[in-house]
Parts: C-alpha cells; sequence; structure tokens
C-alpha cells in the first residue's frame, strides 16, 4: 500500500516532455539526485560495458549472474547487522568470486556447483529479509536497483572502484585475453591462468558491486553480459568490442536515465529493456546484415 | 643441424604417486622431425608438458636445448591438443596469432607495436592463412584454425616446435596438407619439431623419427628400424603385428584379443 502512494506522488510530479529539447535536456540535470544518477551510471555503464567482453569471452555469464545473487545474501545479512549493505555485497561477492576463479575452467559442471550455492545463499538472503524488521524498500533497491537515490559520496566510491576496476583491468589485458582465449596455451607460455581466473573474478566482483546499484541484482545482466555479448557480434576485435560495449552500455544507461524521468516507471525496466531490444534487433537482423556483406563481396569479385 | 635439441636420461614421469612412464632415454638432434605414438593415457602429452616445464620430472634428466626445462621459454612454439575454438569465439586469428608476440606480458600493446604487427603477418602468411586471417576463429573450420594455432606458434620465432595431436580433426585431405607445411617451415627455419599423432602414416614420408610412448616406457628409433613386428611387440609386451597395405601405409593390429579370445 505504501509503494502505491509513493508510486503514485511520483508520477503526479512527474516532468512532462515540452518538445523543446534543450530546455528537456536542462531539466533532466535540474536536480541533484538526477545528476548524481548520470554520474552514477556513466561510471558503471563503463565498467560494466568492459569487463563484460570478458564476460561473453569467458563464457562466465552464469558465474557473472551467480556473483550478484550471493551478494544479495551479503547484502540483506549487512543490512541485519545495521552496516551498509555494500560491505555485505562486496563481502560476498569477493569471497565467492575468488573461490569461483579457483575452481577454474577445469572443473567441468561448474554451473552446477554456482547454481546450488546461488539457490542456498538467495534462502539465506531471504531469511536475513524477515530478521530485518524495517523497510522492505531496502530489499527492493537491492533486487532492482536504486540509481535515483544515489548520494554525492555514493558517486565519489562508484568513482573510486570503477578507476580501480578499469585500471585493473588494463594491467591484466594481454595475459587474460590470451588465457581467456586458450588457457592451455597462455599457461605453456608462462601465464599465471589459474592466478589470473581468480583476480579477473575478483574485478568482477567489484563490477557487480557497482551496477547493482544501478539495476540491482537481478538485471545485472543488461548491462555487464548484454553490451558485451551485442558488441562481439558486430566485431571480432577485441579493442572495438570493448568500446563499442562501453559505448552500449552507456547508450542504454543514459537513454534509460532520460526516459524514466519523464515516465513514472522505474529506471531499470527502461535499461534492461532498451538493452533486451538492441539484442534481439542486432540477432533477426543478422540474416539480413549477413547477405548484404556476400552481395558486396559478389560484387566487388564481378567488379574486379 | 648437428646439435642436440632434447636429451634424457633415465627420465621418469609420474603424477603424484602414480608413475606414467620410467627410465626414458633418448636424444632429439636439432632439425629433426620425430613423431611421438603410443596409445591414449600412455604418458604422450606429459612428456611435452616436461619439456614446457610444466611438470618436474620424479627421476633423471632431461635437458632442452641445452638447458633444464622453464615455463614460457620463448625459444619453443606450442601447438596445444584441443578441439576446435568454440563456434562462438569471436576473436580475429590476426588478433590470436599477435598474442604469441606479447600475450604473456602484463598491460596492454603500447610499445613495439608495429613490430609485432610485422611479425604477426608474416606468420600468418608463412602459414598460408592470409585469407581468413580476419575472419573470427570460431567461425572457421579445422584446418583453417590449425594453420592459425601454427602461426602463433612461430611468430615468436621458436627453435623448437611442440605439436600435441595436431593432425587428429582433420580429414585424410587437410592431414597431408598440414604435414607438409610443417615439414616445409621447419626446413625453412631449421626447427625441430616433435608431434603426437594417432596415425603414422600421414607422417611417414616427412618423419626422421618415431618416439615410442607406451607400457610406461619410451623408445626411439628412425621409423622403419622401430614400427616392425618384432620391435612393436618388445615395447607393448604383448604380440603385435604391423601390417603394410599396396600403398605402404602401415598398420599395426594387437593380437591380444584374438589370442585371449579364441572363441570369439
Amino acid at each position: 500500500m505504501g509503494d502505491l502512494a509513493v508510486f503514485a506522488t511520483v508520477s503526479n510530479t512527474s516532468p512532462s516532455l515540452s518538445w523543446n529539447l534543450f530546455d528537456d535536456l536542462a531539466s533532466l540535470f535540474h536536480y541533484d539526485f538526477m545528476v548524481h544518477a548520470f554520474q552514477a551510471g556513466t561510471i558503471v555503464a563503463i565498467v560494466a560495458g568492459a569487463i563484460g567482453y570478458f564476460v561473453v569471452l569467458r563464457a562466465s555469464a552464469f558465474a557473472a549472474h551467480a556473483l550478484s545473487h550471493i551478494g544479495f545474501a551479503g547484502a540483506t545479512g549487512a543490512v541485519v547487522l545495521g552496516i551498509s549493505p555494500v560491505f555485505g555485497l562486496l563481502a560476498f561477492t569477493l569471497a565467492s568470486g575468488v573461490t569461483i576463479g579457483a575452481l577454474g575452467n577445469r572443473l567441468r559442471g561448474r554451473d552446477v556447483t554456482i547454481g546450488i550455492v546461488l539457490a542456498w545463499t538467495l534462502g539465506l538472503g531471504v531469511l536475513f529479509l524477515s530478521l530485518y524488521r524495517g523497510y522492505a524498500t531496502e530489499a527492493y533497491a537491492l533486487l532492482f536497483g536504486e540509481i535515483l537515490g544515489i548520494s554525492t559520496t555514493d558517486v565519489a566510491i562508484t568513482l573510486v572502484a570503477g578507476v580501480v576496476t578499469v585500471a585493473a583491468l588494463i594491467a591484466i589485458y594481454r595475459p587474460l585475453l590470451y588465457s581467456s582465449i586458450d588457457g592451455d596455451l597462455a599457461g605453456a607460455k608462462g601465464v599465471p591462468v589459474t592466478a589470473l581466473s581468480i583476480i579477473f573474478m575478483a574485478i568482477l566482483a567489484v563490477a557487480v558491486t557497482e551496477a547493482v546499484q544501478v539495476v540491482g541484482v537481478l538485471l545485472i545482466f543488461a548491462l555487464i553480459v548484454t553490451p558485451a555479448a551485442i558488441a562481439v557480434r558486430f566485431t571480432s576485435r577485441p579493442a572495438v568490442a570493448i568500446a563499442l560495449g562501453v559505448g552500449l552500455a552507456l547508450a542504454f544507461t543514459w537513454a534509460g536515465l532520460a526516459i524514466a524521468y519523464y515516465s513514472p516507471h522505474p529506471v531499470s525496466f527502461f535499461i534492461t529493456s532498451l538493452a533486451f531490444a538492441t539484442y534481439v534487433s542486432v540477432r533477426l537482423s543478422e540474416p539480413i546484415r549477413r547477405r548484404a556483406l556476400t552481395r558486396s563481396a559478389v560484387a566487388s569479385t564481378t567488379a574486379r | 643441424m648437428s646439435d642436440t635439441a632434447i636429451v634424457a636420461r633415465d627420465l621418469t614421469a609420474s603424477y603424484g604417486a602414480r608413475p606414467v612412464w620410467s627410465a626414458g632415454t633418448f636424444t632429439i638432434p636439432g632439425g629433426s622431425f620425430t613423431a611421438v605414438l603410443g596409445p591414449n593415457g600412455a604418458g604422450k602429452s606429459t612428456l611435452i608438458r616436461m619439456i614446457l616445464g610444466q611438470l618436474a620430472s620424479a627421476a633423471g634428466r632431461l635437458e632442452v636445448l641445452g638447458r633444464t626445462p622453464r615455463r614460457g621459454n620463448p625459444d619453443i612454439g606450442y601447438v596445444p591438443q584441443g578441439s576446435a575454438f568454440d563456434s562462438e569465439l569471436s576473436i580475429r586469428g590476426r588478433d590470436f596469432v599477435g598474442l604469441g608476440v606479447d600475450g604473456h606480458r602484463w598491460g596492454v600493446r603500447l610499445a613495439g607495436r608495429a613490430k609485432a604487427v610485422a611479425a604477426t603477418a608474416a606468420s600468418i602468411e608463412a602459414v598460408g592463412a592470409l585469407d581468413y586471417a580476419d575472419r573470427p576463429l570460431g567461425s572457421l573450420s579445422g584446418g583453417e584454425q590449425q594453420r592459425l594455432l601454427l602461426a602463433q606458434a612461430l611468430v615468436g620465432q621458436p627453435r623448437l616446435l611442440l605439436m600435441d595431436e595436431p593432425l587428429s580433426h582433420l580429414d585424410v585431405r587437410n592431414q597431408g596438407a598440414m604435414v607438409q607445411l610443417i615439414t616445409d617451415v621447419a626446413r625453412q627455419r631449421l626447427l625441430t619439431v616433435l608431434l603426437i599423432a594417432h596415425d603414422v602414416n600421414p607422417l611417414l614420408p616427412h618423419i626422421d623419427l618415431v618416439l615410442y610412448v607406451a607400457n610406461g616406457k619410451l623408445a626411439i628409433g628412425r621409423p622403419k628400424d622401430i614400427i616392425t613386428s618384432k620391435r612393436l611387440t618388445e615395447i607393448y609386451s604383448s604380440p603385435v603385428e604391423v601390417l603394410t597395405d599396396s600403398r605402404g601405409r602401415l598398420f599395426v593390429v594387437g593380437l591380444e584379443e584374438e589370442v585371449s579370445h579364441p572363441h570369439g
């Protein structure tokens, strides 16, 4: 009931589009909460888009998803203890990320193990929620994101975490790429494959913790996996794919925020829907694009 | 050509307490082409891992290019065993080959960019993979992927080339082309080649030596000396017959089964 009342007030005070683009853009940044949302969203999109490339390359999308869910138990546990949920989230995602990373790619049936742990930790999360007799909004924010409630301090923390994750990714870029494509080969060349796998999952844990603020635990795929998954369908050059993934993640986040500002519906819905719609249209248009490519190839051959 | 590439004296391999093979004594001359043969699980890849410095010997001595084996030896080019790349793998062959230059270094490629790009292009050309080097690896055929794997093994200008079953996933025609390519490249670059294979026949016209890994032992010799009924029966410690067909192809037949199942 309380939630419904909040929704009603929000929709009543929702700004409306004026059809003047400059006025509309200016009004977007009129409120501090929108400025903070754009700042945090931008940082998170850059980090998520970049690390997403390696998540897709290493086929560890499920691990990324699991991290966020396992993190949910940590976050709710922290709330019960009266600590900021971010710390619980980070602790649990880091611990589970390092564990999954240590198991490496060699262990077959890893998905089953992760799934079992993930189901149990979600159960733990539900228990912690019931123990905490506070507002359900805290849980709601964790599950679905709460980008419109971000403070200046949150933005600063996100910025520091974002810089650290991107710097770490750059530092391990080449050996990570090598071991993601062929672990045996990279190992023979002296690349510490298992250590890299652990470091990567730790970086991913920090990135997931950041992204949870924007899209929440349940919708993490939209920012980490979807942009990169779209990017690799357009290019097979790693650097270009990473840039494209970052660009798409930024576009989804910015557009989602802008649309949500003029609508009564939640930001995460728009971000995830934009990501999904783009992915689906890219997949559906593939036969057409391939035909066009073949036709131009044939044309250039006959022209010779 | 006259120097030795690999020397093993009483070499023993084991995984923990489980012995794989022992008392391996052999010498691989520099510039030679050796086929490593033997049944599955006999320890052929184990030998490769020891040469790569990834597995320590349980006993005995192993010298690779005049030194004890060490991980990440830049003088060794390696093509690992494995089925084809995942069909969804969206990485250009060119980027993959480039990782053979500096993929083991931290960070992103800044210095030496032009040199790495040139070395990559030269290696791709040397294996005849120019036509498809810019396509995603996952979309390529098994033969095309093997050529790019060879290109990435060669890009660091190694002296020793180790290949773990590079022919297994190829059809007969591609096997022949691949063996010819390896032979040509090895001759041009004075490479020593150690190649694990299941079937010796596509290799027979090109190899200098056969290293048999079977029954907990290693045995080395020229193909015509070692692939004989008498020698293989000794190595396997059970009756083995080598048959030759009209085109000179060899077939190794175990006789144990017929002996132990006379009513079958």
